[in-house]
């Protein structure tokens, strides 16, 4: 599954699972939170994100 | 009477296979091989002057010196035209085919024509600057491209104007030209949404590309006993980028072990990659590949493991024939050691 910010060229490009990310620098991360806030922050991504492959793709394929 | 240079790899040229494909460039006078037939093709508007040689592998490995030690060759035979290939699907020699033509254009301003299968690597990293003819995909029509080489090869000689890729028959350039036409743009609309809806056969102008629906794969049913592979393309590298990747047009990634460590830190990592403010990722690469995360899952039981290699290049401006290649090795890789799912990280 793929971690991106831009969804719309996941879609043109027919991705299956697709996670929207934070921001194109950091895709998982947050530079202006403090550190300990931006690795929880990271882990709840990343454990949302793993959760699409456990998910049939297209319908639930992006999560809000 | 035009003088043509025809150039061929190591193994049309009559040297040997691929344990051959190692051989650097040579010049050899009169047509061979393919040359002969190219020669029947061109009939009395042109000769074949003589054939250049070199080896798929040493053109990849050494590009700049076989290129500038061939354009020497092409200079010293005073070609009209050269005439490369057809290169047919054959990754290797299709890009040396294409790149020589594209340097002899641009140094020596020498017309230049090769053949490819329109799914050959090299056709979309050439197919603006090099007239490409189309061939199939084998040898078996090497009849056939050598004659389209042979006709287009005149024309451009002769600088004259090519026809409409269609009709010519080779690959589209990309370039628009405006033509006056019978219709306005609102009636051949109306026509084609009118032969559409009829079922009838009509003809875009404008062909958008198309990308392959890959099915999905199936879910998992239990990620505490997965393994998941983690890709990337960020560009993150070991600092000093080592291996020298790209960071941008990739043509190949990285592979790393991961295996022994549970963080990535800003001073043994790097974001290489053209397309993005790099800054955030090699303060801290986690942002990118999110190493701690994964590890703390395992750690607490929600993932049953990860694959112990990283898997990165920089994807900016990557062919998208380049980037399916390399997932279908990355792909095999991750099948044979029994790999449940990947994460991809991307910008």
């Amino acid at each position: 599954m793929l971690v991106t910010n831009l969804i719309s060229v996941a879609r043109t490009m027919h991705v299956n699972r697709v996670f929207p990310g934070v921001a194109i620098p950091h895709i998982l991360g947050n530079p202006a939170l403090p550190p300990a806030e931006e690795r929880a922050l990271r882990r709840t991504l990343t454990e949302r994100a793993l959760r699409l492959l456990t998910q049939p793709a297209g319908a639930e394929g992006v999560d809000a | 009477m035009l003088r043509v240079v025809h150039y061929v790899n190591q193994f049309f040229g009559g040297i040997g296979g691929e344990e051959q494909a190692g051989v650097p460039p040579r010049a050899v006078d009169g047509p061979l091989g393919p040359g002969l037939a190219l020669q029947r093709h061109l009939g009395d508007a042109a000769s074949v002057a003589g054939m250049l040689i070199c080896g798929d592998n040493y053109f990849a490995e050494r590009q700049e010196a076989a290129t500038r030690a061939l354009l020497g060759l092409l200079a010293d035979a005073r070609a009209d035209l050269l005439i490369a290939g057809p290169a047919f699907a054959a990754g290797r020699y299709g890009l040396a085919c294409a790149h020589l033509c594209a340097a002899a254009q641009e140094a020596l301003d020498l017309p230049a024509v090769t053949g490819l299968a329109p799914d050959n690597p090299a056709v979309e990293a050439y197919r603006r600057t090099v007239t490409i003819v189309r061939t199939g995909p084998s040898a078996a029509s090497m009849s056939a491209a050598l004659e389209r080489l042979a006709a287009v090869g005149l024309k451009l000689a002769r600088r004259e104007p090519l026809g409409p890729p269609d009709e010519e028959g080779y690959l589209a350039h990309g370039f628009r030209r405006n033509t006056l036409v019978a219709h306005s743009g609102a009636q051949r609309a109306v026509a084609m949404l009118r032969a559409k809806l009829a079922g009838d056969p009509y003809a875009t102008e404008i062909a958008l590309p198309s990308f392959e629906r890959v099915p999905a794969a199936r879910p998992l049913a239990d990620l505490s006993t997965a393994t998941l592979a983690v890709i990337t393309s960020g560009g993150l590298v070991p600092r000093g980028n080592p291996d020298h990747l790209k960071s941008h047009v990739a043509d190949a990634y990285g592979r790393y072990s991961i295996a022994d460590r549970d963080e990535l830190s800003g001073d043994a990592y790097e974001a290489v990659h053209g397309g993005y403010h790099t800054a955030y990722v090699n303060e801290d690469p986690h942002r990118l590949v999110p190493l701690d995360a994964l590890r703390a899952l395992v750690r607490d039981g929600a993932l049953g493991g990860l694959h112990p290699t990283l898997y990165t290049l920089a994807g900016t401006g990557t062919y998208p024939q380049f980037a399916e290649r390399m997932a279908h090795e990355v792909a095999a890789e991750l099948r044979a050691a029994g790999v449940d799912g990947a994460l991809v990280t991307s910008t």
